[in-house]
Formats: C-alpha cells, structure tokens, sequence
C-alpha cells in the first residue's frame, strides 16, 4: 500500500534520530541523576543534596547565581528594550552600523568581554589607574557581583534589542495611528500599547537572557573572584585542583536543572497568557529624531552600544601592543600574533574541523527532524521534538558533564575525541536550529510538495528537490549563526577538552588564565574576524536580516 | 489517454467524524465535470481522494477498469492544479513545466519539445526564464496548468484554481480553462464553491451539500429541474413559497397565499396526491401586470435597473419578500410603493415536498439518483 512504503522509508530515520537521542542526551542524564544520588560509599543516598544545602558555602552560590541572574535579566530588559523602542520608531542614523555591531557584541563568547573588562575597570586596568593617578578617584570595584552584571548585561542586552526589533517589525502602523488618534501617545504609547503589543517576545528574549546567564562559566570564574556562583562550582567540584567529586557535581548539576526547567514553565505559563500573533500590512513609518529628545535617543544610542562594543575594541588594540613575558611595553607590533600562532597548536584546524563537523551535522539533522515533527508527525517524532528541546534548559557545563560521566568507561568511550565534542555541540544547538527549520517548514504549503509527487516525483525526490531547496534560505542562515555560536562555545568545551582538541576559544582561554594577555588579545582578535566574516556571509544570504538564536 | 473515474461507496473519515459516506458517480471519457458546493461540505477531500493524497477508508475508485485505491500518487498519473498553485519557488517557469518530464526520464529532446508546447500553448513562453516570484497570479495559473498538462496526465484535477484572482482574471482564466480543457479532451475534475464558474464551464456539475451529492446534470438540469429544494436554492436565485396542492386528474393546482391558484400539468404521476408542497419560482419566472388585478398581489420595495434586466424587489400581502427580473422596458420603471399583480410561468417553476427533499414536476435528469451512472 501508499501509505505503508513512505512510512517505511522515514521509519528508519526517525528510529536511528530516537535511538541517538536516547543514546547521547538521555542516557547521559540518566547517568548524571544516577551520580547525584551514589553517596560517599557508593550506596543509595541523598547526602550530596543535603551537603548542598545545609553547607551555607555551597548553597549561596545559588543564591548568587540567581541574584545575579535575574539582575542581569531585568536590566537586560530595561536597557535592550528602549533601545529597540528608539531604534525602530524613529529615524537614526548610522542604523546599519548599529545593527552589525549589536548583533557582534551578542555573538562574541562572555569571557573575553569579562577579561577586556579586567583591562579597563581591573585593578591594574588603564580606565582604574587613570582615575586614580590624574584625579585620584577610585573606581568602584569591578570584580564580584558588579563585574559580573556589567558583563553579562551589556553582552546579552544585544539578544533583547534583537527580538524585539522583530516583533516592532510585526506592528502594523495602524495600530500606532489609532492610539495616537485616541489620545494615547509618547511614553503612555509605549507602556500602554507597545510594551503589550511586544509581551510575548520580551518574555521570550527574558527567558533567553536569564538561561544564558544562568548557565555562563567563563565571566564569573574571570571576574567574579570571591562570589561564586552555580556553574563555577560546578566546574570546581567536577575539574577542580583541590580534588574531584563527581557525585557532587551531578548533585549540584540536577538542582540547576530543576531551576532552569521550573523558570522555563514559569516563562511559559506567562507567555500563554500573551498568546497572539500579529502580521504588519503597514510596517511602522520610523520618525525623525528631533529637539532634546532626539539628542537623548542619539546619546542613549550611541553610548550603550559602545559601552557593549568597547571591549571589542580595546582587544584589537591590545592583540597590537608590544609585550615581554606577561606585560604589555610600548610600541606596537605583530609579535604577538606570531607568538600566539606559534604556542596555539592546532586549534586553528581543530576549530575548523570541529566546528565544521558539528555545523554539518546540526544542519542535516534539523533539516531531518523538523520535516518529520511537521510532515510525519507520529509518537516518536514528537518524542523526538521533545527530548531535542531539552539542552535548551540544560546549562552547558552540565551537559559537558553528563557526557564525560556517560562515556568515560566502557561500553563507549569517547572522552578527549573530537567526536564527544562534536556531538556535545550538536546537542547544544538543535534546539535552535530546529526551532528555526520547523518555522520556515510550516510557511512552506503542503500542497507544493504534493505537486510534486502528483508530478511523477518520489518522496525522497521531492524531499530532496522541492522541500529543501524551498528551506534553503531558512537553513543557510541558521547555519551561519550556528557557526559562530559553535566556534565562540566555551563552557561545554572547557569540560571535554584535552590537549589534542583544542580550539581557539579554549586557546583563547588558556592564555586568559596564565595572564598571557597579549596572546589571548591576539587569538580574540582573530576569532572576532572570523565571527565578522561570517556574519557578513549571513547578511549576504538571508536578505531579511532577521536572527534567530 | 483519457479515462473515465468510477467511484463507488467512497468513505472518509477523520477522527470520529464522517465526513464523506458511501459517495458514488461516475465521470465519462473527456468530460469536464465539477464538485460544487458550499465551503466545507467534503469537495476538497473527495478531490484529494482521487489523487491519492488522502487515504481511502472505504469504497472503491476506479479509472477505467483500474482499481486504483492502493496506486501510489505518483503513479496514478494525475495532473493536478492548487488552489495556491503550488508553483515551486525555486525553479523557473520553464523548470517548473519540465519538472513532471523529468520524473519520467524522456530523452533530453523530447523534455525540451513537450515543454516548448505547452509553454506556447499557456502562452506563457516569453516569461520561460523568469522566476515563480516575478509573476502575477494569472501568469502562476498559466505555469500551474502547463505544468499539470504537460505529462500528458490520464485525469486533470483542479481545486478551485480561479479563487486566488481578481474578477475579471477569474472569467478570462475560466475561459481559457475551458477551451484547453476541450483541446486536450482530458477527463477533468473541478472543484468550486461558486455556481456561477460551474456553470460556465462543465459539462456536468455535482451539487453536494455535508458530503452527500444532491444532484448530478448538465447546468442547464440543475438550473431548471433541480432534485431538491436545496440545489434550487443553491443555483441562482429562487423565490421559496409554501402552497397547498389539490388534484384533479391529471392536473395539479397549487393554492399559493392570498388565494392566488397555478394549475400545473408536468406533476410526476407518483405525486398527484393532496398534499402540502415548496415552489420554487426563479425571479425571471415572474410576470408582472399593472392593470389587470389577477394573480398574486405585490407591492414594489425598491428596484435596480441593470440596463439588460430590471430587479424589483416586492412584498407579497403575506409580508413574504420576493426578487422579479424583468427584461427592461424602454417606459418609465414601476414606481415605490406601487402595486402590481404577479403570474408565473407555470411550466418553468418547480414544485418540491413538503420536507423539500424531492422535486415532484417531471424532467428531472439527476444522474446521482442511479448510482451514480451517467
Ligand atoms: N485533515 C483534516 N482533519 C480533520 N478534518 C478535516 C481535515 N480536512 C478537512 N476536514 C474537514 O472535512 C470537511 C470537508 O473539508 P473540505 O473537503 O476541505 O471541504 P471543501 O473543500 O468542500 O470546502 C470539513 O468539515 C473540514 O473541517
Ligand atoms: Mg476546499
């Protein structure tokens, strides 16, 4: 029958996706959730759950992490989202800059923002020493709970201008006109309908901003010093020098995610209640920025987006400085870049080949499953579109983490491949991918494909001719902002690292750490290139200009 | 080829709701033949059916003496044409025709010849190279239709191709539809939801009405004779009253309201009883008369004066509203508020049951009352 051969033709593949699935996301959880209850002397036990909690030590860290978390969310907010506002209102200039340089701030990996901070703000930095020897100011300190929200919130808030810059696309300008011809306008508008108007993607740029946050290892474990914080502790208990524990660390792992998966249902009860959609006719007719108002746009503009871009700049300018040994001389030079080339090993290639690997790999698949949760959707798809949504809650040392403990012993042992680390980075970015994938599929009208096979064409032909080329847009973009996002990884790699596979960003890392601050510029500078290159790649191929993360 | 679609018993269901049960027709050797219906009574489905794109739950389809139930879609040999068009976005107009040769593996000449053809015969050759994106919904129509036609299919199937245009493209496309349609003699299925485009273009039209075909004929059967109170109101226009019908040999007289009588003498014998009954009256089945003061009494609401035809609008002593179409008259047009006596052409109007399930006059041709045979 019909119906029979083209089930049996997907059957294959959706088992062999189930089976991967269970195989290196499932089990590894299960392995992890195993650990945390195996107490000291190996029998059933929920000792580490109590150490946890009973130890002020180890507890405050989560109340660290969450302090600062939602900090970091809220201004996010508060800053991400007039900027948007000003942005896509009214008429400023130099927009396309400002694009480009929001969406880099947001692409380049926390930690070099956290160290470019050190730079300026540290205790040795340029910005602190200058204050305290020309006017004998001293600079609040950087390092702890401020350093850290300054971080992360000028690296995320780029995430919240871009979401809601998509939704304001999606206001249609009528809308506008009525409430103005109501009498509802300036700031009213802009609590009364615009921030109603925009509910649903704040809450979901909200919940982005607070799972990155929430789960970023390497700014805290730079700038952060004394307050410690939730994944720092889990990397110390897991990899730390005074001494590993890993039933620790899977206790420790297990409470993040229950945080993470309990914010999430809170995110999505909210959003549920903001449940519309809306479709522009009329896209909104931005403004002339004009009087005061117009200079307090341009000066809020300007200044937020250079504070995020400062320490972007301040690398490239320091990867040029002369050094000897760990400090910085005058002069400037491409010693470093040929030192830094020279002491990296193969973490050039090693980015290539992983990242390039993984990036394949993600493409293909979301390609794959996302045509079979909307085309063939059955039990095991769904279960398949479930289980790849997981990592999204799951921070990303833990699924480093969950892998190692998995596949550290026989039957399979994959730790210090490059294999562990391309399936650790395919994990970590489906949920993205296919989000994306499954929105350009459910655009395409059925009724395309089934001409096709009305034409004569096979299911595998049409799959291959007609649907995918019909994704490819959608597909070649994601793909690109995967691309980045894989190369600027860190916080699973520092976990399944070893010498042989090494990447830029762990190159970068490793010099951040023994104080070769030179190097590290030089390594940063060139991984920012690469994020530039490919980011004008992307604009180049989806016209539309719209991310998705 | 063309063939000739035989279904019997067709079943459909989804979930627990039946939406098509045991459905039989038969479609003849080349003929142009329409599902017409109002939205959401089963017309798309019983389509996709025939093309293979829905399971069949029960029945059987046959093309020919093919019994075609378990043939995959891509084999039954089918040209189908979307209601979006379902033109492949990524191909060009040219691409896009060939794409059904190509499945079927002819030499590279004959690909590009078949195409040529139908490309010229859609007179869409000048635009051969263009992409889908930078052509107007008519154009896509045209790409749609060569497209379909070009792998020179058993049975054509369109699922209300014209819906997605303007009016005017709509009454040019359905004309060019048509004379394609004949050209290539293929035996053609389409589906609409408007009476006028069914009309204009089949050979034969099904009415169906919750999944059940109502009425099978020619336009001009379902406009003059048609099997049930629903396809008369379905096709054009109708005025609906209620009489009582007395009978006397061989002639059956109709007492309307307000004691106005219509005798009629093409009453299905079967019928000739007392009984309660439904006319229907078409408004151009109206005669009006201002001087006499015979026949059903009628005061004019409003009118229209459509140069070819004049509508008045009336109400009857009874408070009923009724529609008239007259020919225009070259004198003044009946004034507001005037009254008027109305007759009928008593051979044209249609007498139906009281429940309204059948038509009780003689000369209804409704090829669904056998099974479906033609
Ligand atoms: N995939 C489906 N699942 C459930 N119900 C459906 C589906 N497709 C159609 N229906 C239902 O079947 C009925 C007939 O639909 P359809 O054939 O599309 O009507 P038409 O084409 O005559 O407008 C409708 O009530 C519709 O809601
Ligand atoms: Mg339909």
């Amino acid at each position: 029958m019909a119906r029979k051969k083209l089930f049996d033709a997907w059957a294959i593949v959706y088992l062999a996706i189930f089976a991967a699935y269970l195989l290196f996301l499932i089990y590894p959880m299960y392995t992890i959730l195993q650990n945390s209850v195996i107490g000291e002397n190996g029998t059933l036990s929920l000792e580490w759950f109590a150490k946890f909690f009973s130890q002020k030590y180890y507890s405050q860290t989560l109340i660290h992490s969450f302090s600062v978390t939602l900090c970091t969310t809220v201004l996010s907010l508060v800053i991400g989202v007039p900027l948007a506002y000003f942005y896509n209102l009214y008429e400023i200039k130099g927009r396309s800059l400002i694009q480009v340089l929001i969406i880099l701030c947001s692409m380049s990996a926390p930690f070099i923002g956290a160290y470019a901070w050190i730079q300026l703000l540290g205790r040795s930095g340029i910005v602190t020493k200058f204050f305290q020897s020309r006017l004998g100011i001293t600079i609040p300190n950087i390092y702890g709970f401020n350093g850290i929200l300054l971080v992360l919130t000028l690296q995320l808030y780029p995430l919240v201008f871009l979401y809601v810059s998509g939704a304001l696309k999606n206001i249609d300008n009528s809308l506008l006109e009525a409430s103005d011809n109501l009498g509802c306008t300036g700031i009213r508008r802009f609590f009364k309908v615009i921030i109603p108007l925009c509910m649903p993607t704040i809450l979901a740029a909200a919940l982005l901003v607070f799972m990155r946050a929430f789960a970023d290892f390497g700014t805290p474990l730079l700038i952060g010093e004394g307050y410690r914080v939730f994944p720092v502790e889990i990397y110390t208990q897991f990899l730390g020098e005074t001494g590993t524990n890993y039933n620790f660390a899977a206790a420790i792992s297990v409470i993040a995610i229950v945080i993470t998966a309990f914010i999430f249902l809170v995110q999505k009860i909210l959003s549920n209640r903001f449940a519309f959609t809306m479709n522009a006719l009329n896209p909104i007719e931005r403004k002339k920025a004009k009087g005061i108002k117009g200079f307090f746009m341009y000066f809020y503009t300007y200044v937020i987006i250079g504070l995020a871009f400062l320490p972007q700049v301040y690398i490239v300018y320091q990867s040029f400085q002369n050094t000897s040994g760990k400090l910085f001389r005058p002069g400037y030079s491409f010693d470093s870049y040929k030192t830094a080339l020279k002491r990296m090993g193969d973490s050039i290639p090693n980015t290539f080949i992983i990242g390039g690997i993984a990036l394949v790999a993600v493409v293909f698949l979301a390609i794959l499953i996302s045509y079979l949760v909307v085309r063939r959707s059955n039990v095991i798809t769904q279960a398949i579109d479930t289980m790849s949504m997981l990592p999204y809650i799951i921070p990303g040392s833990v699924v480093g983490i969950a892998l190692v403990m998995a596949f550290n012993k026989k039957p399979i042992i994959l730790t210090g491949t490059i294999g562990i680390m391309v399936i650790a980075l395919c994990i970590r970015r489906l949920p993205y991918t296919i989000r994306s994938s499954v929105a350009t599929l459910q655009q395409i009208p059925l009724t395309t494909e089934e001409a096709a096979i009305s034409l004569g064409a096979s299911k595998m032909k049409t799959f291959f001719k007609i649907t995918v080329p019909m994704m490819s847009n959608g597909i070649i973009s994601g793909a690109i902002l995967s691309w980045v996002t894989i190369i600027t990884e860190l916080s699973t790699a520092i976990i399944l690292y070893n010498s042989k596979t090494v990447t830029l960003t762990l190159a970068v890392y490793t010099f951040v750490t023994r104080g070769n601050y030179g190097y590290a510029a030089a390594l940063a500078t060139v991984l920012t290139a690469l994020t530039v290159i490919s980011l004008l790649i992307f604009m180049k191929v989806s016209k539309s200009k719209e991310i998705t993360f | 080829m063309s063939v000739n679609i035989k279904i019997k018993n067709a079943v459909k269901r989804y979930g627990k709701s039946t939406i098509i049960s045991g459905l039989s027709l038969v479609i003849k050797e080349g003929e142009f033949f329409t599902l017409l219906g109002p939205s959401g009574c089963g017309k798309t489905t019983l389509l996709r059916m025939i093309a293979g794109f829905n399971f069949i739950e029960g029945g059987d389809f046959f093309f020919n003496d093919e019994r075609i139930n378990m043939i995959d879609p891509a084999k039954r040999n089918i040209g189908m044409v979307f209601q979006n068009y379902a033109i492949f976005p990524h191909l060009s107009v040219k691409n896009n025709v060939a794409f059904g040769l190509k499945n079927r593996k002819y030499s590279k000449d004959k690909i590009e010849t078949e195409t040529q053809k139908f490309l010229e015969l859609m007179k869409i050759d000048q635009y051969k190279d263009r992409m889908p994106n930078r052509l107007s919904g008519g154009q896509q129509q045209r790409v749609a239709l060569a497209r379909a036609l070009v792998i020179q299919p058993d049975v054509l199937l369109m699922d209300e191709p014209l819906s997605n245009l303007d009016a005017k493209l709509r009454v040019e496309m359905r004309q060019t539809i048509r004379e394609i349609q004949r050209r290539v003699g293929i035996t053609t299925v389409y589906v609409t939801h408007d009476q006028e485009e069914a009309m204009a273009i089949s050979d034969r039209i099904a009415v169906m009405k919750d999944g059940v075909i109502q009425h099978i004929g020619t336009p001009k059967d379902l406009y003059q004779r048609p099997a049930n109170l629903f396809v008369s109101s379905f096709i054009g226009r109708t005025n609906i009253l209620e009489a009582d019908a007395t009978v006397n040999g061989s002639l059956m007289t109709l007492h309307l309201k307000d004691g106005f009588t219509v005798s009629l003498s093409n009453v299905q014998p079967e019928f000739r009883q007392d009984r309660k009954v439904i006319v229907s009256i078409r408004p151009e089945e109206f005669i009006i008369s201002e001087n006499s003061d015979e026949g059903l009494r009628a005061v004019v609401d409003s009118s229209v004066f459509l140069g070819l035809n004049t509508h008045y609008y009336v109400h009857l002593d009874s408070g009923q509203e009724v529609e008239i179409i007259q020919e225009s008259k070259i004198d003044e047009i009946i004034p507001e508020k005037h009254t008027v006596y109305l007759k009928v052409k008593a051979e044209k109007i249609n007498v139906f049951t009281e429940d309204g399930s059948r038509n009780i006059v003689k000369g209804v041709n409704n090829d669904s009352a056998n099974g479906g045979e033609a």
